[in-house]
């Protein structure tokens, strides 16, 4: 590749082994016949055409070449030096709760009492994997209010859609057919939409006012029998408490529907309030939001969805039964919407949340507390370089934006990139799209007073800079391995796979 | 408190600074009557107690390495290298968020961009996404995406699909009113009113048919061809793009993912150019940054949700990315010649062992006439499930007993072997299988 930096030694500045251009592995090697030493297969061996009479076997190998783990381990360390991640600084995506992932939950996964465990053992092999899902369910029923939780969607996504298709056996049941819509606020996620369009519901967007709570009389407008369900998101997108909620609840079911929480932000309400008691019918959490599970740079998640007692018949097969001292997965559920995914979810991240619970126990709510004072403080500090987007009191989570500040030019874009600079993350930027040059900050209860200072004193910092020197914000970022990239040059000319050079 | 570092202090000079009075004030926007339910939650553990916890209920558990297991299904024992659980232990990669800020996520995309290209190499085909949740979800999105493209709404599907996937697609097709339709004949039964052609490789039993006519039949009925395929089997057969079907989809588990109760696993899916903009799911390109150094970045994201909504291909938002790096260190650390060597030394293993218990009295294949991999269906004497627990008795897994999935096949195992199944295990199940076996044994 031309016009890169060679790391080592070149006519200019060093430059350091690990920031130059990391060769593909591709490039690191071409062996596609080598590779480990296998076992021996320890049988008598027999030529495979004759095993595999009229079976097509492969003439050339696949294009992926056996890297030795010397070559490979190093390739895999300097990538790792490319990633921000939290063992390194602050993470602060909004409604993304990046918070610690505890260390011993990487450990208790990774037990071969749970890891080494196939789905299809007997039941009497994996009691005790039975008996952990099982009380995961009992406890994350605890905290949302629900009558009953299936854990196996395998994100928030997941869940949604899920959830959307239990809502609509629901329906179904009661002879309900014309239930084809689902109402959603303007500044919800994209993948509410985008669910209730995967289970063939149509989309009707509901106004939110102007101190960004859904705006109830515009709701209850488009209210009528062909809503199947209204889906909130409480704190909402802009980290604001629907204060009407319950109003909400009541306007809704009185006009037949039900109404679905998007678990995206318990973390403001975690062992505090109940989406149950709130009156929503269906609640879907994300366990790598609010109970710490890793996003593994991009999952895997688990977004288990609850459901109250109007719905339990519907929940995906197979479902976790105790009787006695003795766990049993139950698939005989006639009513059930079916299976979601393989097995029974992802078991892996359940382990982890699990063990989460249990270490704050009925202490919970102090995580709540303390991911609504960190992120009020933040604001406290931030707000006097940024305005607001909404004046309303925000909890876990807060939007600001650049229109207005002090540097007319100054966009959410080049904040975000300079942020970079100093090694720590942006935060979520231009949503919820209602906001105009959003810059949507979560600190989460896990950061330190010191780091939401440290990160209050770079943004004022950024500011500063921009109004001497705006250019040198805009072209930010200048320190990381890579520069900002041409995001525009991916799309127009997709390079989606290497292929060798011709 | 277990992972919270602020201490009173810092807590109230937050408060002062966002002058507040107490904590309880921030949460004056819920309703009093909601705020502090009363929950019965246990007492909060100290890290010991909570690791003596959970170590007690793993140890509830039998995992398969205190066990001879033949289990397979769609679920492989196979061997992971050290080098894959050190990679996914780097807080780097595993706290990482979905690399939304590309200069500071060059680690996590490159290692995408990666696997895309090895899903491609591995399945013959020209993008494949950055992962799905498994590979039964991914055959219900290859489903769709099939519905969407060619605006029909039948799905035919091989019967002998892995029945989780069958009835994942099964669940993704109710919601959008499309009819799914199962047969042992794809190829005769795709006709012009179908959107696809399901067809796995190989099927549930292990068998190997040839898929060629079912892309064929599917491409001149104008239907898009699906193959469901394990990645380990690409590295041996003629893969799904070489044979002319449209789509591939699958799960990686078998590349370096250990099998932890069915989850998380890696779906995978990788198609034909035409099809680009109708996959779901994250893309990663390569590009350049503004000094003109190669770099990569999300891309295409005109397809996803956060910006198409309900108009977006998919609704899918975090996948599996972590599953996914995984895979990739696994592909690299074998490569092409490493992955056919664990194929082929578990072809070996399997048909020795279907040799040797075909030899003994009253057990046969259940499908003495179709080649397979290795995996393979035979008859037991009697009820399946009877002779499984005989086997459980001796500490052997003998393979999972077909009727849970087919009451016609009550008297079958799916028996497994990989490169992890030693001969001396082998060994065991014969020696026990032939005691078991023996009429009296059974009492069947």
């Amino acid at each position: 590749m031309s016009g890169m930096p060679e790391p080592g030694v070149g006519a200019g500045e060093p430059v350091a082994e690990w920031a130059g251009d990391e060769p593909l592995v591709f490039e690191l090697s071409v062996d596609l016949w080598g590779g480990p030493r296998e076992v021996e297969p320890g049988v008598p061996v027999e030529p495979l055409e004759r095993l595999l009479p009229g079976v097509g076997l492969r003439t050339t190998p696949a294009p992926i070449p056996a890297v030795p783990e010397p070559v490979l381990a190093r390739h895999l360390g300097r990538l790792a030096r490319r990633n921000h991640n939290l063992h390194q600084g602050i993470y602060p995506l909004g409604s993304c709760t990046m918070k610690y992932n505890p260390a011993v939950n990487e450990q208790l996964a990774g037990l071969s009492g749970f890891a080494d465990l196939h789905p299809d053992q007997d039941a009497d092999d994996v009691q005790g994997a039975l008996q952990l899902m099982w009380e995961l369910e009992r406890l994350l029923c605890e905290i949302t209010g629900m009558a009953r939780i299936s854990l196996q969607p395998a994100a928030g996504a997941h869940g949604e859609w899920t959830g959307l298709r239990m809502i609509q056996a629901y329906h179904a049941a009661r002879g309900d057919t014309a239930r084809t819509r689902v109402l959603i606020p303007d500044s919800a996620h994209g993948t509410n939409p985008a669910s209730a369009a995967l289970a063939g519901l149509e989309v009707v967007t509901v106004r939110s006012n102007s101190d960004g709570t859904v705006d109830v009389a515009d709701l209850g407008g488009r209210l009528d029998s062909s809503v199947a369900a209204v889906m909130m998101t409480n704190p909402n997108t802009l980290g604001v408490f629907e204060k009407d909620i319950l109003e909400i609840a009541r306007i809704a079911h009185e006009a037949g529907s039900l109404l679905y929480y998007d678990g995206a932000n318990l973390n403001a309400l975690v062992g505090l309030a109940r989406p149950g008691d709130m009156g929503f019918d269906v609640v879907h959490l994300n366990l790598h939001k609010t109970f710490s599970t890793p996003h593994g740079g991009g999952g895997p998640g688990s977004g288990p969805v609850g459901v109250a007692p109007a719905l339990v018949d519907f929940l995906p097969v197979p479902t976790v039964e105790r009787t006695g001292d003795r766990f049993l997965l139950d698939h005989d559920r006639p009513r059930s919407i079916g299976k979601v995914r393989a097995h029974y979810g992802n078991f892996g991240m359940l382990v982890r949340a699990y063990a989460y619970i249990r270490s704050y126990g009925s202490t919970i709510s102090q995580v709540a507390q303390d991911a609504v004072l960190n992120a009020r403080y933040l604001q406290a500090r931030l707000a006097l370089l940024f305005p607001m987007a909404v004046p309303s009191d925000s909890m876990h989570e807060f939007v600001a934006t650049t229109r207005g500040c002090r540097v007319s030019e100054l966009r959410a874009i080049d904040v975000a990139k300079r942020l970079l600079d100093y090694g720590v993350y942006a935060p979520t930027a231009y949503f919820p799209t209602t906001v105009p040059e959003a810059l949507m900050f979560e600190p989460t209860e896990t950061e330190s007073k010191r780091s939401l200072d440290l990160l209050a004193d770079i943004c004022a910092a950024i500011v500063a800079e921009a109004e001497r020197d705006l250019e040198h914000v805009r072209s930010a970022p200048h320190l990381t391995p890579v520069s900002r990239v041409d995001e525009v040059e991916a799309a127009r000319r997709p390079v989606l796979r290497w292929r060798p050079e011709a | 408190m277990a992972y919270l570092p602020n201490g009173a202090a810092e807590r109230q000079q937050m408060l002062d600074a966002i002058g507040a009075a107490s904590v309880e004030d921030l949460f004056a926007s819920v309703p009093a009557r909601l705020r502090h339910p009363r929950l019965n939650l246990p007492p909060p553990l100290a890290e010991q107690d909570l690791v003596a916890e959970l170590e007690r209920l793993a140890a509830r558990n039998h995992p398969l390495g205190e066990l001879d297991s033949f289990l397979g299904a769609g679920v492989y024992r196979r061997y992971v290298p050290a080098i894959v659980r050190a990679a996914v232990a780097r807080p780097e990669f595993y706290t990482a968020y979905t690399p939304y800020q590309a200069e500071a996520s060059q680690g996590t995309l490159q290692t995408i961009f990666e696997f895309q290209s090895m899903i491609c190499g591995l399945t013959g085909l020209e993008v494949a996404n950055a992962s799905l949740y498994d590979g039964a979800s991914a055959a219900a999105e290859a489903a769709m995406m099939a519905v969407a493209q060619t605006g029909r709404r039948r799905v035919v599907a091989a019967a002998d699909l892995n029945p989780e996937t069958l009835s994942v697609i099964r669940t993704y097709a109710r919601g959008r009113k499309v009819e799914v339709v199962t047969t042992d004949g794809v190829g005769d039964a795709v006709g012009p009113e179908d959107a696809c052609a399901v067809v796995a490789q190989p099927g549930f039993l292990g068998t190997v048919d040839d898929p060629l006519p079912v892309a064929e039949a599917a491409r001149a009925a104008g239907a898009v061809s699906i193959c469901c395929a394990d990645p380990i089997a690409c590295a041996l057969l003629v893969p799904p793009g070489e044979l002319g079907f449209d789509i591939a989809v699958g799960d990686g588990q078998p590349l370096g993912i250990p099998p932890s109760f069915g989850g998380p696993h890696l779906g995978f899916m990788a198609v034909r150019q035409e099809l680009m903009r109708r996959m779901p799911g994250r893309l990663v390109g390569q590009t350049h940054d503004h000094h003109g150094r190669r770099a990569y970045a999300l891309t295409l994201q005109a397809r996803e949700q956060h910006i198409r909504r309900e108009k977006a291909t998919s609704n899918i938002c975090t996948n599996h990315a972590l599953t996914a790096l995984a895979a990739t260190v696994y592909m690299a650390r074998m490569g092409a010649g490493g992955m056919r060597r664990v194929a082929e030394v578990s072809v070996q293993r399997a048909h020795h062992l279907a040799k040797r218990l075909t030899g003994l009295e009253g057990i046969g294949l259940a499908e003495p006439d179709r080649p397979y991999l290795w995996e393979f269906a035979i008859r037991v004497p009697g009820d399946a499930e009877v002779f499984a627990a005989a086997l459980r008795r001796e500490g052997i897994v003998a393979g999972l007993p077909l009727g849970r999935v087919d009451p016609r096949r009550g008297d079958q195992l799916l028996v497994c072997c990989t490169e992890t199944t030693s001969a001396a295990s082998i060994d065991r199940y014969v020696a026990a299988a032939a005691r078991i076996a023996e009429p009296a044994g059974v009492g069947a």
